[in-house]
């Protein structure tokens, strides 16, 4: 049961994640539109990068953190079913964050803060840029120990029960937070704030880039579990059937959790300031990372297909058809799975080892995460987002074909801007260029996959307006009284889970395996950065 | 812990899959030693034009005392420098690459020439080019809102139309 303080918790975290969302969504457009050429007026690089950086802070570290934070307060609450620990601590937690977005935007919006969303040293922001995104993740480190907290209460008011499984994958999230923040804190408390203030005149760049590697990839999977949150404990119930494996849901989590964390330097491959053999051992654990995805899609899918034929479906992909496919959350899942697997695909040659050379910093990557993060992720929140509203609000949704639309729409703009970025990537063009000035013939060639990237900007511009329209519409809407009352429903495990192994039931063995692991991954290439002599770099304006 | 057979039969062909990603992996780097471009060496930035190397006049394409050919670039920005360089087809060019300023990155598209320039390092990677024609040599990671810009003509010809580069020796390194 969700207490009207926990509601409007909840429903303040979704405003500030969604309507930033919407602002970043404009933005995107306005990108496509710019680096098409097509239209002259628009053309200027300050804008651009601008506009680029903000996009970028906004959708991968605003609107998931906001989103993360209002979804785990309902989970606990929720699943759990006992009342919020430390209400007070939750607000401070948000005030914090939205602070810190709010400082953050400004030099963004005024265009001194053009760093792009990884920071770049040695171009220097403002300082009250890194003090904004600094804030934003202390704001966030609130909900990671009330998280924490409450799943251990309630194992100690419980002794002996399992933690009930969304409850479970989003304590690990939060533990996955706390560590994987650790990295870019670092970078941003030790070298760029006192470097932007002028205490420290120069920076090492390497050790910055490597510090941020920390944290660049697990951050995705942080995005990423609550959308597995999702496929896991929604879309089996929405489609009508059970949860397959619980236990192994579980396992996929603590998976998730153990191994995202020692493999950032696949985005290091082509980077002087790291040896081969560190580089080898993180795209090896980059591989076994995808192990619980597959498991997660087996288990996804296997609780689908239970539920078509529970719903009269017949054959070997009779089930398919017999899914409720006008249930947003059962659509998005199936969706989101289809971007999974596309934006899986693209995302096993960046991991590979040499082969990423082919496609390191072109269009690709860019067309690979924006079908994981924008796709799959981002569509699941969607669904979350359509399933939460009348729970929170006590309204109904203001249509019941217009989400359909909206998630209809989402998949195609991504399919076409993305199967176009993947082409432009192997043609070589370069990602985060404001416009092609190359007097090159190569070049031509890239002409009419922009024209693609314009039409499936377009597509998505239009769904991203529709999707914060719904839920605006419907927040004002009248109450009815015909809504489900304030209760969040989990799918049910096919085979009930009374007890399980404690390893698959808290995480003090887990944190050590993760200590362990990332000492041998991470220990050296820091110290290295002390040991040799390194020459640091001076600032740069934007 | 229970696990249906089906599912079972899931995990091992997941990890007979993965496997063998791995093995083709770790076969490349090891055996065939295909690696990404590493290459822990330091410099200091600033002072580059000072450097036995990377001063102005030492930079471009030049004939190693064994034979192989060296290319010394300078990434600043806006621009590769030199601004065009010519090199041979179906021979190995080592590329040796360091930034003035901020963070690059150079990449040669529809070859497997490129690298991150990092500030404070030396970057360097080996290539050959299999056929002739002219590629824009381009700044591939955002350094500044002159990034569009930056980026040198690489003219690459047939094995016998290449002049000869001068060797390093003639100008006393
Ligand atoms: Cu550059």
């Amino acid at each position: 049961m969700l207490d009207p303080a926990v509601r409007k918790l909840a429903l303040s975290h979704f405003a500030v994640a969604f309507g930033t969302f919407g602002l970043a969504a404009v933005m995107g457009f306005y990108q496509v539109l710019e680096r098409s050429g097509m239209f002259p007026a628009l053309q200027s690089p300050g804008v651009y990068f601008a506009s680029v950086s903000t996009h970028g802070v906004l959708m991968a570290y605003v609107l998931t953190t906001f989103f993360i934070m209002g979804f785990g307060y309902v989970t606990a609450v929720s699943s759990l079913k006992t009342p919020l620990w430390y209400l007070k601590g939750a607000w401070i937690g948000f005030w914090i964050s939205t602070a810190g977005t709010v400082l953050a935007a400004i030099p963004l919006l005024l265009g001194r803060a053009s760093v792009l969303y990884t920071f770049y040293p040695p171009v220097q922001a403002h300082a009250v840029f890194y003090v904004g995104a600094a804030l934003l993740v202390v704001g966030s480190w609130f909900w990671c120990v009330i998280m924490i907290v409450m799943h251990g209460h309630w194992k100690k008011a419980h002794p002996g029960e399992a933690v009930p499984l969304p409850m479970f994958a989003t304590t690990a999230n939060a533990i996955l937070w706390l560590w994987t923040s650790a990295g870019v804190a670092a970078e941003v408390v030790f070298q760029l704030i006192p470097w932007a203030l002028g205490f420290k005149e120069t920076v090492d760049v390497g050790l910055a880039r490597t510090l941020f590697a920390w944290t660049l990839h697990p951050i995705v999977y942080f995005w990423l579990i609550p959308a597995y949150i999702a496929l896991y404990s929604f879309v089996p119930k929405a489609a009508g059937g059970k949860l397959f494996s619980d236990e192994l849901g579980r396992a996929a989590f603590i998976m998730l959790l153990v191994l995202s964390l020692p493999i950032g330097f696949h985005h290091l491959y082509m980077d002087p300031e790291q040896g081969t053999g560190f580089k080898l051992s993180h795209g090896a654990l980059t591989f076994l990372v995808a192990v619980p995805t597959l498991m997660t899609a087996f288990t996804v899918s296997a609780s689908l297909e239970l539920a078509g034929r529970i719903r009269g479906g017949t054959g070997l992909f009779g089930w398919i058809g017999a899914l409720p496919w006008r249930n947003p959350m059962v659509l998005a899942g199936i969706l989101a799975g289809a971007m999974l697997v596309l934006g899986g695909f693209g995302g096993l040659v960046n991991a590979s080892y040499a082969m990423n050379a082919m496609v390191h910093n072109t269009a690709w990557v860019a067309g690979h995460f924006h079908l994981i993060f924008g796709g799959t992720t981002i569509i699941m929140y969607m669904a979350t987002a359509y399933y939460l509203w009348p729970r929170l609000t006590g309204k109904p949704l203001c249509s019941n074909t217009l989400p359909l639309a909206q998630l209809w729409s989402w998949f195609w703009g991504f399919a076409i801007l993305t199967t176009a970025w993947h082409i432009l990537g192997l043609l070589g063009q370069p990602r985060r260029i404001s416009t092609v000035t190359y007097n090159s013939p190569l070049t031509f060639a890239w002409d009419p996959y922009v024209l693609t990237m314009v039409v499936g900007g377009t597509v998505l511009t239009v769904s991203a307006g529709l999707f914060v329209y719904i839920l605006a519409q419907s927040y004002r809407q009248a109450s009815t009284g015909t809504v489900p009352a304030y209760e969040i429903e989990y799918a049910e495990a096919l085979g009930a889970v009374t007890r399980v192994h404690p390893l698959l039931n808290g995480f003090r063995a887990w944190n050590i395996a993760i200590a362990v692991l990332m000492l041998m991954n991470f220990g050296y290439p820091i110290a290295q950065f002390f040991l040799i002599k390194t020459f640091d770099s001076t600032p740069w304006g934007y | 812990m229970h696990i249906h057979p089906l599912e079972r039969k899931w995990i091992y062909l997941v990890l007979v899959v993965i496997g063998l990603f791995l093995a083709a992996i770790f076969y490349t780097a090891l055996v065939r030693n295909i690696h990404p471009p590493s290459h822990l060496e330091t410099i200091d930035s600033a002072s580059l034009h000072l450097s036995k190397e990377f001063a102005e006049d030492k930079l471009g394409v030049w004939t190693e005392p064994d034979g192989t050919i060296k290319v010394t670039v300078v990434a600043a920005r806006y621009g590769f420098y030199p601004r065009e360089i010519q090199l041979p087809a179906g021979t190995p060019v080592t590329f040796r690459i360091a930034s003035a300023d901020v963070l690059h990155g150079i990449h040669i598209p529809m070859t497997n020439m490129g690298t991150m320039v990092v500030p404070g390092y030396v970057s360097e990677i080996t290539t050959t080019f299999p056929k002739p024609g002219e590629y824009p040599m381009l700044c591939n990671e955002y350094c500044g809102l002159g990034h569009d810009h930056m980026w040198s003509k690489v003219t690459v010809v047939a094995k016998d139309s290449w002049p000869a580069a001068p060797g390093t020796a003639t100008i006393g390194r």
